[in-house]
């Protein structure tokens, strides 16, 4: 049915987009009515899929809007695309209305003039997000003004095979002498793949002394090689330890999954404290699975939702990212057997009943409470993942 | 001069393959000049071009995609030919020609990860020897997969490109007069292998020289066996490609289309590079065959049924491994086969699976008929060889990653956003080159005679087309309808890219998943496209059988 149903979308002429205006939310109610989302996500995890296509069946009942998921297998794929459009002179009807998005694609559509809004903080349950204790209102430093809408917490956890490795590394340095002892059993995602620089950018920050010169884009040469100094110290002692002697690294994060299943390595890095959980029920990893922070804490943010300016139903679009706000669905995002993603609400302005669900929760065999989390470290400005990616490149990604 | 129907369709053919590529290569240069449509920024050339040569180890890149290619390419040539010498025209042979049809139609990634899962450390293979004969209890740490030297990537090239070839030589028999040749060298006392080698094969290759080309340019910028199973640090330039078009970092767009140019010269060097080499190789077969000797063929009758009984085998292994995951629970090394069995994955996939599917297979029928017509057309209005070489030629050789972004503005500019009519078009891009691939030369090859004959008989062109033509091509056609579906169905980045991921078909939403590494719904869904491409070549193989089966002098080989 799918296909007679595109054959008539391509024929149908596109749907006529009023200037949405989120701050008269009613109107953009009744506008997106009737409209179709096309929702581009990364389409890599079983458990994300399934999500969305709750959030659609929800939408659906309650505002009639219908929810397709395009399923991507890089979120730079949309970026093209819009790009591509932009080029072809199509400023509205795009193909595109809503993208999972946050860090360096996101900076590239706001520096680029590709976005919708600002509409996040009109959204009406903005007013349950906690925009003071969760870095919200910037991404990767830089600020969203309302150029995206947060939906899901992340924080650096490591993920460990506990029959293998009982003690959790507390720190850089403790991760380098296990792996000196233990050859061959970790690895971390090949930059410039987005985990694997979060690998080097957490060892940065936990190696450094001076964390609050990350917070800014590196003033000069010089004060770049100082501050990275001891991360490259740190990677060169490192590396002949590694999985394949550092030969090779695996692509993405859920291969990383696939060598601890195999057995192949012991410990992983993981941007999602709820993800081993998730993946020991969806028969990912093996059961023994724990995960663990550093003592210093670990890097934190947060994943959005933005409206490309071209989107063809950017009122539907709203909706969806209004949905994903709402304590209803921040609740089920947040339930380890479903997702396991940490809320962006600030559980002292929800009404009692919603607050009592999310203490009732339980968070599953492998996942830490938000006290152990601790608090989230911040992102480093994005200037310094662009150099340490291209200097990782040039030192151990060129080869001899 | 009026324009006759066949006229009509080579033009047409000529509009549709050629225009999409020449927007496309228009916009590879444009990008590697610095201009990236749609973006604001502009960079000079000189610094796109002094990024891309300063590229940490692009020298690497390069040639690893210079030697793998070559590599994969040469071994997938002479083991088809060894096959071929060795076993065609015996009775195995024939049962054998039914297993190469699904070895084309797994698709690239589902291949490649059939390969990486039985010889990884952690794989079948490793299973089935530890702990007993290993004394692993856990995967030794071996660099097999993403080894420097690329290996398992030019096994992952030679798996599929093995069969492409060795269909294009069994299509190629009767035309090269194979029988009658064969039966003049075992009356001089020659061997079947030898005879075969010295006497069928020149006419052979020369029916198959553009196939082998396009693998060899295939081989040198293939994406999915790359990402699988090719090295990493650095990767194939192909891999490089498409890391800088997909860079969050928009302006790294202009090193793709330069790194394109780099990839496309790549090509052509080592195409003139193989040139040479025909010829030199030419040399050395006159020389044996003047030298008159006979015998010492068994190896090659040896090597040819182990080589094919080792390639049948690996399909099986490889369909059984996709199926086994798509139903295993647990499955932990060493264990060899798994511990639990769910339907889980098919439970929850199989509405998705089934409807992606029939959008899959409507979508390749729709394009294979509009491709089979305009090639055939076009083949009816007899080009020159220059044309056809070059209509076939350029949508296969410009690597795909760049010159699809430019031929995708080009569709947005003509009104083309989304959906079944631009996916269908760009589709037609690489389904009708291989059509005319497999058609030319049986078409060409027809005997000049039955035109003559049928023209003194006062047949129309049209009827001599429909009652003559046709007919005696059945298999051919059969082949090329098979070939250009699987083809189609395998389509991945011109689907995203001119669906707008609208429109997504069993390998869009493959690729989607095989993004998460889960290898259970890897499976589910290889097996869905192996099964989908599967249908049309078993047709293909039956079709000539059933309408001939009162003619069998109509079925060769």
């Amino acid at each position: 049915m799918r296909l007679a149903y595109t054959l008539a979308a391509a024929l149908a002429a596109p749907q006529a987009s009023l200037a949405a205006n989120p701050v008269d939310w009613p109107s953009v109610l009744s506008e997106a009515r009737g409209q179709t989302v096309y929702w581009n996500a990364w389409g890599g995890s079983e458990a994300t899929n399934a999500f969305i296509g709750w959030v659609g069946d929800r939408v659906e009942a309650d505002y009639g809007v219908s929810l397709v998921h395009v399923k991507l297998s890089d979120t730079a794929d949309a970026v093209s695309r819009v790009l591509a459009e932009r080029a072809a002179g199509i400023d509205e009807g795009g193909a595109i209305d809503l993208i999972w998005i946050n860090g360096a694609n996101f900076a590239a559509m706001k520096s680029e003039g590709l976005l919708f809004g600002p509409f996040a903080e009109s959204l009406p349950n903005w007013a349950f997000v906690d925009g003071e204790g969760k870095t919200l209102t910037t991404d990767f430093t830089v600020p969203t003004e309302g150029y995206e809408s947060p939906w899901a917490m992340a924080q650096v956890v490591f993920m460990r095979e506990t029959a293998d490795l009982p003690d959790a590394p507390r720190s850089a340095a403790e991760i380098l002498d296990w792996a000196a002892a233990h050859p061959g059993r970790f690895t971390y995602p090949q930059p410039p793949d987005f985990l694997g620089t979060t690998f080097l950018k957490q060892m940065l920050v936990d190696l450094t002394d001076d964390p609050a010169a990350l917070s800014a884009a590196p003033e000069s040469d010089a004060a770049y090689e100082a501050v990275t100094a001891s991360l490259w110290v740190y990677l060169d002692a490192l590396t002949p330890h590694l999985w394949r002697s550092g030969r090779a690294y695996p692509a993405t994060g859920p291969a990383q999954l696939q060598l601890i299943y195999d057995n192949e390595i012991d410990l992983a890095i993981s941007f999602s404290p709820g993800e081993a959980t998730a993946a020991i029920a969806n028969g990912l990893l093996p059961e023994t699975v724990r995960t663990s922070v550093l003592d210093k804490g670990t890097i934190g943010n947060a994943s959005f939702v933005a409206i490309p300016y071209n989107a063809n139903a950017p009122a539907g679009a709203m909706v969806v990212a209004d949905f994903l706000l709402s304590p209803e669905a921040q609740l089920r995002a947040q339930d380890p057997a479903i997702l396991g993603y940490g809320t962006v609400l600030d559980m002292a302005k929800l009404p009692a009943a919603d607050r009592a669900a999310f203490d009732a929760l339980d968070l599953g065999i492998a996942t830490l409470s938000p006290a152990e989390l601790g608090a989230a470290q911040p992102e480093p400005h994005p200037d310094w993942m662009t150099r340490i990616a291209a200097d990782w490149q040039r030192r151990y990604g060129a080869g001899l | 001069m009026t324009l006759s129907p066949s006229r009509l369709l080579l033009w047409l053919t000529v509009l549709l393959l050629g225009g999409p590529v020449l927007a496309g290569l228009i916009g590879v240069v444009a990008g590697a000049m610095g201009h990236v449509p749609g973006l604001q920024s502009v960079k000079p050339a000189s610094e796109v071009w002094g990024a891309v040569w300063n590229w940490p180890g692009i020298g690497r890149s390069v040639a690893i995609s210079f030697w793998t290619g070559l590599l994969a390419a040469l071994i997938s040539l002479v083991s088809a030919t060894v096959i071929m010498a060795g076993w065609s025209g015996t009775r195995s042979f024939a049962r054998f020609r039914l297993w190469l049809a699904p070895f084309l139609a797994v698709p690239h990634a589902a291949a490649a990860f059939g390969i990486a899962f039985l010889i990884a450390p952690s794989g079948w293979i490793a299973r089935a020897l530890s702990p007993w004969l290993t004394g692993w209890d856990r995967p030794p740490d071996l660099l097999i997969l993403g080894d420097p030297l690329g290996l398992a990537m030019v096994l992952g090239l030679v798996v599929k490109e093995l069969p492409f070839l060795l269909l294009m030589m069994i299509a190629a028999l009767p035309q090269a007069k194979a029988a009658p040749s064969m039966a003049a060298v075992s009356a001089l006392g020659y061997g079947r292998a030898r005879g075969w080698l010295l006497a069928v094969f020149p006419a052979v290759y020369r029916q198959i020289r553009l196939p082998v080309y396009v693998v060899l340019a295939y081989s040198m910028s293939a994406v999915d066996a790359a990402l699988i199973l090719g090295p990493t640090t650095p990767p194939p330039l192909a891999i490089v490609i498409l890391r800088w078009a997909a860079d969050p970092d928009l302006s790294l767009r202009a090193l793709a289309s330069a790194g394109a140019l780099v990839q496309l010269g790549l090509v052509l060097v080592a195409l003139l590079l193989w040139r040479l080499a025909e010829i030199a190789a030419a040399q050395l077969g006159r020389s044996l065959a003047e030298s008159g000797q006979r015998g010492g063929e068994r190896g090659v009758e040896i090597a040819g049924a182990m080589l094919a009984a080792a390639a049948g085998k690996f399909l099986m292994v490889g369909l059984a491994i996709l199926a086994l995951w798509s139903v295993a629970g647990a499955w932990s090394f060493p264990a060899f086969f798994p511990e639990t069995l769910t339907d889980r994955i098919w439970a929850s996939h199989g509405v998705a699976l089934l409807e992606t599917s029939t959008t899959t297979l409507l979508l390749a029928l729709a394009v294979v008929a509009l491709a089979l017509a305009l090639a055939l057309g076009s083949l009816e209005a007899k080009p020159s060889r220059r044309l056809l070489t070059a209509l076939i030629y350029l949508p296969l050789i410009v690597p795909q990653v760049t010159f699809l972004p430019g031929l995708q503005a080009a569709f947005l500019k003509l009104g083309l956003g989304s959906g079944a009519l631009p996916v269908g078009l760009m589709h037609l891009v690489f389904v009708l080159p291989y059509l005319l691939l497999v058609l030319a030369d049986p078409f060409n090859a027809l005997d000049l005679r039955y035109r003559t004959v049928a023209s003194g008989l006062g047949l129309s062109p049209a009827r001599q087309f429909l009652r003559l033509r046709l007919p005696l091509l059945l298999t051919p056609i059969a082949g090329a309808v098979a070939v250009g579906m699987a083809v189609s169905i395998g389509q991945y980045l011109p689907t995203l890219l001119a669906g707008g991921g609208r429109l997504p078909t069993l390998t869009t939403e493959a690729l989607a998943l095989a993004a998460g590494g889960d290898r259970r719904v890897i499976g589910a869904y290889g097996l869905a496209q192996a099964m989908a491409a599967l249908a049309p070549f078993a047709l293909a193989l039956a079709l000539p059988r059933i309408v001939w089966r009162n003619r069998r002098g109509m079925l060769h080989g």
